[in-house]
């Protein structure tokens, strides 16, 4: 089984993010930059596929030079190996752009299963993974809690607002994955060392075909203005009379948290 | 007049430095290292932490995690083959580093693993000693453990009175051994007892008629890990249980300078997160209307231990330097273990005064990590062991005895 990893690398989640007062793009030099936490779930989904049923996992990132990170922290985890696809042109690219240019680079190549993240922990826009599946021409399972596979097809959990869902996909297609969907394990020693024997391509959206694709100005999506959000109000407080317990219940059930 | 510029960039576009690291010294290590640190730290912070408060309370090493750092490839890691990572010694610091972010603990029992019982089997041990016991260890199926000092011979290891004598084809072995960590956990300790032919290592099996293990009760320090009293009486062991390459003190004395060089970097990791803790909390704690972070007094003691912890790092990545090109020398590391350390408590020590009675509780790293260090400041050669070995190195005049 062919499985293709899309990772990214993002701002550390746990640092303060700050937006840039011109670009309005997040200032990416502040914050230690990490394999999006994310993707973890995606690169240990797609291990364990190739674990049970033999092939080989494939990273493919778009981003700067360093993204390269990125992509060693999943070989050493156990992918096979990688692409980044850099261009400074692509910096501050909408997410179109980036579906097209990870389609490019995941195009080249058969792929049975494409994983990804829901969406980014820096940008959150959250639909790279229907593009992505538009763009290649594959059905879309998103928001899968569990992933199992019994060679041809797939069988994807989807966590609802009032159950879960189980479906039956055919291969090929693009999954993306939510966090808890596994218990992404930590690289060994052995893994991180081993990781810089793997095969790292590096390739320009011009060499996989894309001429007219790119960040900034170029972006199909620009964003003019930022504002904060409000202050949040301050939470409600119950008086206990008594029937303190019965209330906050009635509370929660009415914002159908419970 | 204003602050004086090293730069034209106005401070707040610039990237933020980490005020635990103000030299920027993780940028000595390569890609590979980096990741090292990273991940060992996130399994600290994911695995680790979040138990060792109660570990620590009840006086007991989180053993579930063992297979934990076996997977991570962290026992014997600087070692080659036999089922070993072989990383640099750059690494194997780091690693240290992180684990004792968490507790010196942790770092005790990896260090204890991979310096000190895998590492007199890989040196000095036979080829059928490495094969049988090495890949094992590595997996952590096997654990180790190092017995060199006793009830009265702890500064002063030639002065041991544990034994071994011939007999027949085998090796009876008697004597009592103190303060050894992971004692009672082990099943294989390295022994160390005279001989005819001077002080010999012995690989003594657990189980093994004669030898047994008991805890040390009450510790106020390292709590988080196991310290035993190993006994022997009239323990046989076949010859096939001799060290073959390891004659005199050397033997026990080469291994210890594995472990002190870990040390020199893990402390570094105890005393990073004693000054983080003392930062957030000075940053968020008030009083008489402030942060107490905003108070000179408090800045001058935040400002101390941010210095002393680039001078650590600075002295350990130049030794990890110099070990990777084989280069490193016994004074190197002592001067190493002895400064970090001392560096250590110092830091643990002022950080305990900014979180005031917190300071004191559980509740924070900080007790812990400080209480933790007197331990490290005594074993691996006490401090002034260190010292001794410093000053012979100066003067040539040796001042032990
Ligand atoms: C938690 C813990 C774990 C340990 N784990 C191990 C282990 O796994 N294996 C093992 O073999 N040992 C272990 N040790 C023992 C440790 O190495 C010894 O405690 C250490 O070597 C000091 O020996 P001692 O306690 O007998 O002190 P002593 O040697 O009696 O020293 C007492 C004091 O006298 C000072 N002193 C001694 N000689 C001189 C001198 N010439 N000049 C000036 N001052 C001097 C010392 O510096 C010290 O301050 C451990 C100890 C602890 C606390």
């Amino acid at each position: 089984m062919n499985v293709v990893v899309c990772v990214k690398l993002v701002p550390d989640p746990d640092s303060v993010g700050q937006l840039d007062a011109t670009t309005h793009r997040l200032r990416r030099d502040l914050a230690e930059p990490v394999l999006d936490p994310g993707d973890e779930f995606g690169v240990e989904a797609g291990l364990r596929l190739v674990e049970a049923h033999g092939g080989e996992v494939r990273v493919v990132s778009m981003g700067p030079e360093r993204a390269l990170d990125a992509i060693r922290k999943a070989l050493a985890m156990g992918a096979a190996r990688g692409v980044l696809v850099t261009d400074d042109g692509l910096g501050g690219s909408d997410a179109l752009t980036t579906a097209k240019v990870l389609a490019a680079a995941i195009g080249r190549e058969p792929f049975d299963v494409v994983i990804t993240a829901t969406e980014s922990t820096d940008g959150y826009t959250g639909i790279v993974p229907q593009a992505l599946a538009e763009l290649l021409g594959v059905p879309a399972v998103t928001f899968a809690s569990g992933v199992v596979s019994d060679g041809t097809a797939l069988t994807v959990t989807r966590q609802t607002e009032s159950g879960s869902e189980t479906i039956l996909a055919g291969l090929p297609c693009v999954v993306s994955v939510t966090a808890g969907v596994n218990e992404p394990r930590y690289p060994s020693l052995r893994g991180i060392m081993g990781a810089k024997s793997k095969p790292m391509d590096r390739c320009t959206p011009v060499e996989l075909g894309l001429e007219a694709v790119g960040g900034g100005a170029a972006a199909g999506q620009t964003v003019v203005s930022v504002t904060a959000a409000d202050e949040r109000r301050a939470g409600e407080v119950v008086t206990d009379d008594g029937d303190g317990a019965h209330r906050i219940v009635l509370l929660l059930a009415g914002a159908r948290v419970i | 007049m204003g602050r004086m510029a090293t730069d034209t960039a106005p401070e707040g576009s610039r990237p933020r430095l980490d005020p635990a690291d103000l030299y920027a010294v993780d940028q000595l290590l390569g890609d590979e290292e980096r990741l090292i640190q990273l991940t060992v730290r996130d399994f600290v912070r994911e695995r680790f932490l979040p138990q060792v408060a109660e570990h620590y309370a009840a006086g007991t090493f989180p053993r579930e995690l063992i297979p934990w750092l076996a997977g991570l490839g962290l026992f014997g890691m600087h070692l080659e083959g036999h089922g070993c990572a072989g990383a640099s010694a750059v690494a194997y610091g780091v690693a240290c580093e992180e684990l004792e972010a968490g507790d010196s603990g942790l770092r005790s029992f990896v260090s204890v693993q991979g310096s000190l019982a895998m590492f007199p089997i890989h040196r000095f041990g036979s080829e059928e000693q490495r094969d049988r016991w090495l890949p094992e260890m590595a997996a952590g199926r096997a654990i180790g453990c190092f017995g060199l000092t006793e009830p009265d011979a702890g500064s002063d290891p030639a002065a041991m009175r544990s034994h071994a004598r011939r007999a027949g084809g085998d090796w009876v072995l008697s004597g009592t051994k103190m303060w050894i960590t992971n004692g009672s956990l082990a099943d294989i300790a390295v022994v160390w007892a005279q001989t005819d032919e001077g002080i010999r290592g012995f690989l003594v099996e657990r189980g093994t008629p004669g030898f047994s293990a008991r805890d040390i009760e009450g510790k106020l320090s390292l709590r988080a890990s196991v310290t035993s009293e190993l006994i022997l009486e009239e323990v046989r062991v076949p010859e096939a249980s001799l060290l073959p390459g390891a004659r005199g003190l050397g033997g026990p004395l080469a291994c210890l300078d594995e472990a002190r060089y870990g040390i020199a970097w893990g402390v570094l990791g105890a005393a990073r997160a004693c000054f983080e803790a003392a930062v957030e909390y000075a940053r968020s704690r008030e009083a008489f209307g402030h942060p107490i972070a905003h108070f000179q007094l408090t800045q001058a003691k935040l400002a101390e231990m941010a210095t002393r912890l680039v001078q650590g790092r600075l002295v350990a990545h130049r030794l990890g330097t110099l070990k990777d090109a084989g280069r490193a020398r016994t004074v190197q590391v002592s001067l190493a273990k002895r400064a970090n350390t001392r560096t250590a408590v110092e830091i643990a020590r002022a950080a305990r005064t900014i979180l005031g009675a917190n300071g004191l509780t559980l509740d924070y790293p900080v007790a812990r990590h400080m209480a933790n260090l007197e331990a490290v400041l005594t074993y691996e050669g006490t401090e002034e062991v260190h010292t001794l070995i410093l000053g012979k190195a100066i003067t040539g005049e040796d001042a032990f005895g």
